[in-house]
């Protein structure tokens, strides 16, 4: 057997990496081909958590660009990305609208009270109607809909510090509602000149 | 402040392993002995540090501390405390704290042999395994850290544990599944040392060969755990679904039993050295092909691995980088490897070469069968299914044909076997075989040729295994125990083939709508509904069917429960199970049909266990080999003189 | 030749004979049991085959599912929420995640009339465990992609 031999199972193994490699890099679709990406958000009509007299329609959710966060007690995920949408609810001039999807209201309201209402306004979609419309298959799932009502992106899952830096704060930047801070602006140093 | 020790714990075995890892590997010059002789104790604290870590961890799901983000997702105070213990491997980020745990208990396990290699391919071997584990802990410390807070949105309770999980089964099945994984990496570890060494030799086989049988029999029982789990557990009634997570730990047992013959014909006749090596590699190669499977999330998606690759990058990564950098090594270091023995087809290792080439078939086939989906996937978005007939259509002949290999193997002699020898057993034994396993045949139901051919061949080789041991016990007093574990995996294997074909053929199945007092006949049996009832668990609710089985002389009540859990509101199917040697009685409740009436599935399911049972006589075959007391006490000084005395008469 | 370069081309031929084997073996076993799988909307336009096993996936249409009162016979429609629906018959027990509004995958064929005839109906963690085929359309939230023991049936 000649020396060069040996190396036929590390050059299977290469082969096998750039088939690989050349295969996922080909394929660039979308990440999360929603149902509405790039389509107008639904027509609704539905009442507000914290203000029972209150109803609200597609037409609340146009002229700002406007975030749309699903999210219910039930759903340990949620809670889990709360804290999150706090941030982002300070940091940002978005348009941070809840979807309480099937969801007892004194249990959604308790909540807020307990963790902090990043909400402008909380839609209530207690039987999931709403939910069927926009294509939702769980808690928590996030849309981001610019001025006309459209939804230019959709994160299924939680809202973390990685889809904030590399999903959210990007499109909301370009949306005008978020200044993305400058690389160096972010720690003030005292004068000193390096 | 608990979770946060746990996380130091974490990142100082860490730094042991990296230093660990360096020392083995590297220090290796004049002067760095005690930076070698070190290596022992850093693996030690690596095994001390990781111990801890999951300590921490245990505690905080005893103490429901759902401050912690993964307690707070995997449990619930409701929970009992079993269970709440064994959440702590529920879930994806606890479950590697696991899987390190073990790698360091392997590790400590091989600090206790010590004395049985030579002292610098040993240090290899540890740094080996040492850079293996910084792997780990890096992917646990960097990916999925299991103490990570949920500060200050501290909830007042967690999320439960997924009832599937709520189970015996599923306690015990991942440690021992990741004992086998983990310990697969024993035998690349002595691979990589040899090769950093230059000595592939019949030493380096001997070392491996515990290892590699310990192993392969958690392996083997940690997958028959999960079969078992998968049929009392799911409600259907199957064992094997040829599902992708079950195929992830199928190939790399696949893999180890090809190891473990080429390893014996590596240690007997110091051949197949660059087939073993390989084989070597490969097994613990798919352990982490496995893991990647299992964690990155390409089953569930493409697109699901597309947008949160981090855990599936950092393996695929780790993998390219074991599986690259130790093909590398054995392009550079394996040359002159060869030794020419020459063997006849009627020998030893030409059977052993069969079964070889018959077990990377059927891995190939696996490995086909569960990357092919992805792949098609990810190159034309498109989606697929293989289905099971396609796993069937391979694994029905090529295990049939192992099972004529196994059945000759007693009667076969290294290098050479005389005819005779082999005359008997193909005159006697395999006549009588095909006399009882046809008679067995046509008292059942005979309809498929495939079962006639697996009965006999399976009693064939029950029947040359247990003769070639009376005859061997005749002619000595005490039998070399690994030769009796072999003995015992390969009947083990026969074993499983009759529980297989008998199951598959033979099982009785009907989906059945009754209402209360409704009879049904299952095959011998007789199954009467008599309704359903409310019962109150520890954390969940049930609607329990009670069904009186009359089968001859015998009755017994089945309670099927239909379990929906309190704190996530799943529900669960739970079978009613009478569990026989011969034959299980399987009942799950479909759904309510209004007026009293149910969906049930009723199985009669003959010789379902023996499926299990040789799964459990490969491992207790795999362990008494390791017992074995070749593999205790030989200083490797006295390597020679000891298997001169040994001689090559017993087989492996 | 000698007996050694003998052996060894023997060897070889061996392997030879072994691996074609089994990539044919593959080719010809792949055509056969792999079963495509169609969204709704490609079952509704002609595109899935008629009277071939195919899988095909989608929701099940709220209030869609009709059973025989007499036997385990059972109706339901698959729907994409974007118009495409079809009308699937079972006979059998469902799984226990098959709810009205669930992601589900129907393994069988399509008759001439465009009814899907299905001999398996899959939900999440039954056989199993998740159709990974539904993923795109049952994406959950976010940490599912673990092993059959985590099938977390978050809603």
């Amino acid at each position: 057997m000649s020396r060069a031999s040996l190396f036929i199972p590390l050059g299977i193994f290469l082969l096998i990496v750039a088939v690989g490699y050349v295969g996922f890099s080909l394929d660039n679709r979308n990440e999360l081909p929603s149902a509405l990406l790039h389509q107008p958000f639904p027509e609704f009509s539905a009442g507000v958590l914290n203000d029972p007299d209150r109803r609200v329609s597609k037409a609340d959710l146009l002229g700002h660009p406007t975030m749309v966060n699903v999210w219910a007690t039930w759903c340990p995920t949620c809670k889990a990305e709360h804290a999150e949408l706090m941030r982002i609810a300070e940091l940002t001039d978005v348009r941070l609208v809840g979807v309480n999807y099937k969801d007892v209201a004194a249990k959604a309201r308790r909540w807020l009270v307990d963790y902090g209402n990043p909400y402008e306004f909380v839609i209530v979609d207690q039987d999931g109607g709403l939910g069927v419309e926009m294509g939702v298959y769980g808690a928590p799932e996030t849309f981001l809909l610019n001025a006309e009502g459209e939804v230019v992106y959709k994160r299924v899952g939680e809202v973390n510090q990685r889809i904030w830096r590399d999903e959210l704060a990007p499109r909301l930047a370009e949306m005008g509602v978020y200044r993305m801070p400058a690389p160096e602006a972010q720690t003030p140093t005292t004068g000193a000149a390096r | 402040m608990i979770a946060e020790l746990g996380q130091l714990s974490l990142a100082l075995a860490a730094c042991l392993a990296l230093t660990a890892a360096a020392a083995g590997l590297f220090a290796h010059g004049p002067g760095t002995q005690l930076l070698r002789q070190s290596t022992v104790s850093m693996v030690v604290g690596q095994f001390v540090f990781a111990a801890l870590a999951f300590a921490a961890l245990v505690y905080s799901f005893a103490t429901d501390d759902f401050s912690v983000s993964y307690v707070a997702t995997h449990s619930n105070s409701l929970l009992p405390l079993p269970y709440k213990i064994s959440a702590t491997w529920g879930g994806h980020e606890g479950s590697f704290l696991l899987w390190i745990l073990i790698m360091t208990i392997w590790m400590l396990l091989l600090t206790l042999r010590r004395d049985n290699y030579p002292v610098r391919f040993f240090s290899r071997v540890l740094g080996t395994m040492s850079l293996m584990n910084l792997g780990f802990l890096c992917f646990a410390l960097f990916t999925s850290n299991p103490f990570e807070r949920l500060i200050p949105m501290t909830p007042v309770d967690g999320a439960d544990l997924n009832p599937l999980l709520q189970d015996f089964g599923l306690i015990v099945h991942p440690p021992l599944l990741y004992a086998g994984y983990v310990g697969l990496s024993v035998p690349f570890s002595f691979a990589v040392a040899a090769l950093l060494e230059k000595r592939v030799d019949a030493a380096w086989a001997r070392w491996s060969r515990p290892w590699t049988n310990f192993a392969w029999a958690f392996l083997s029982v940690g997958i028959a755990l999960g079969s078992w789990w998968a049929y009392y557990e799911l409600g259907w009634g199957g064992w094997w679904f040829w599902d992708p997570v079950e195929n992830a730990s199928f190939m790399p047992w696949l893999a180890a039993t090809a190891l473990i013959h080429s390893l014996a014909v590596t240690e007997k006749r110091g051949t197949f050295k660059s087939w073993t090596l390989l084989l070597a590699i490969a097994g613990f190669s798919l352990s982490l092909l496995g893991a990647f499977i299992v964690r990155s999330g390409v089953l569930t998606s493409v697109h699901a691995f597309a947008v949160d690759p981090e855990r599936g990058m950092y393996i695929l990564i780790f993998l390219g980088a074991v599986v690259g950098g130790s093909l590398t090594l054995y392009g550079l270091r394996a040359y002159g490897e060869r030794a020419d023995v020459g063997f006849k087809i009627l020998s030893r290792e030409f059977f052993m070469l069969i079964n070889n080439v018959i077990l990377v078939v059927s891995l190939a086939v696996v490995m086909w069968g569960t990357l092919a989906p992805i792949g098609y996937e990810a190159l034309s978005g498109g989606r697929i299914s293989i289905g099971v007939p396609f796993f069937n259509m391979f694994f029905v002949p090529l295990m049939l044909l192992l099972g004529v290999a196994v059945a000759l193997v007693p009667v076969l002699n290294w290098k050479r076997t005389p005819w005779q020898s082999i005359k008997s057993t193909l005159t006697a034994v395999l006549p009588v075989s095909v006399l009882l396993g046809g008679v067995w045949w046509y008292t059942t139901d005979p309809k498929s040729a495939g079962v006639l051919a697996a009965l006999i061949i399976a009693l064939w080789i029950v029947f040359t295994h247990l003769l070639d041991l009376v005859k061997r016990l005749r002619q000595s007093r005490r039998l070399p125990l690994a030769y009796v574990g072999m003995s015992l995996a390969h009947i083990g294997f026969a074993v499983s083939v009759l529980g297989i074909a008998i199951t598959a053929t033979q099982s009785v199945e009907e989906d059945v709508r009754m209402a209360p007092n409704d009879v049904t006949a299952l095959g011998i049996e007789e199954v009467r509904f008599l309704g359903v009832r409310e019962v109150q668990g520890p954390n969940y609710v049930a609607q329990q069917g009670v069904f009186v089985v009359t089968n001859g002389n015998r009755t017994f009540e089945l309670r099927p429960e239909k379990r929906r859990y309190l704190a996530g509101g799943n529900i669960m199917t739970e079978a009613g199970i009478d569990a026989g040697l011969f034959a299980d009685t399987y009942i799950s409740l479909g759904e309510p049909l209004g007026g009293g009436a149910w969906a049930v599935r009723l199985h009669y399911k003959p010789m379902v266990r023996w499926i299990w049972l040789g799964a459990l006589l490969f491992a207790f075959g795999g362990m008494l080999a390791v017992m074995d007391k070749r593999y205790r006490k030989l200083r490797t000084r006295r390597d020679v003189a000891i298997k001169a005395a040994l001689g090559s008469g017993t087989a492996g | 030749m000698n007996p050694k370069r003998k052996s060894r081309l023997y060897l070889a031929l061996f392997l030879l004979v072994a691996v074609a084997g089994t990539t044919a073996a593959l080719m010809v076993a792949m055509e056969e049991n792999i079963n495509m799988f169609y969204p709704p909307d490609q079952v509704v336009d002609g595109t899935a085959p008629l009277e071939r096993t195919i899988r095909a996936g989608g929701m099940v249409k709220a209030g869609s599912v009709s059973r025989d009162p007499e036997s385990l016979q059972v109706e339901f429609t698959i729907t994409d929420h974007l118009g495409s629906d079809f009308i699937v018959s079972f006979t059998g027990i469902l799984p226990d995640l098959f709810r009205e509004g669930q992601g589900i995958i129907v393994q069988g064929e399509l008759d001439q009339q465009g009814k899907f005839m299905a001999r398996e109906v899959l939900a999440k963690h039954d056989e199993n465990y998740m159709p990974p085929e539904l993923m795109d359309m049952v994406a959950e939230s976010g940490k599912n992609a673990e092993a059959k023991a985590a099938a977390k049936a978050t809603p």
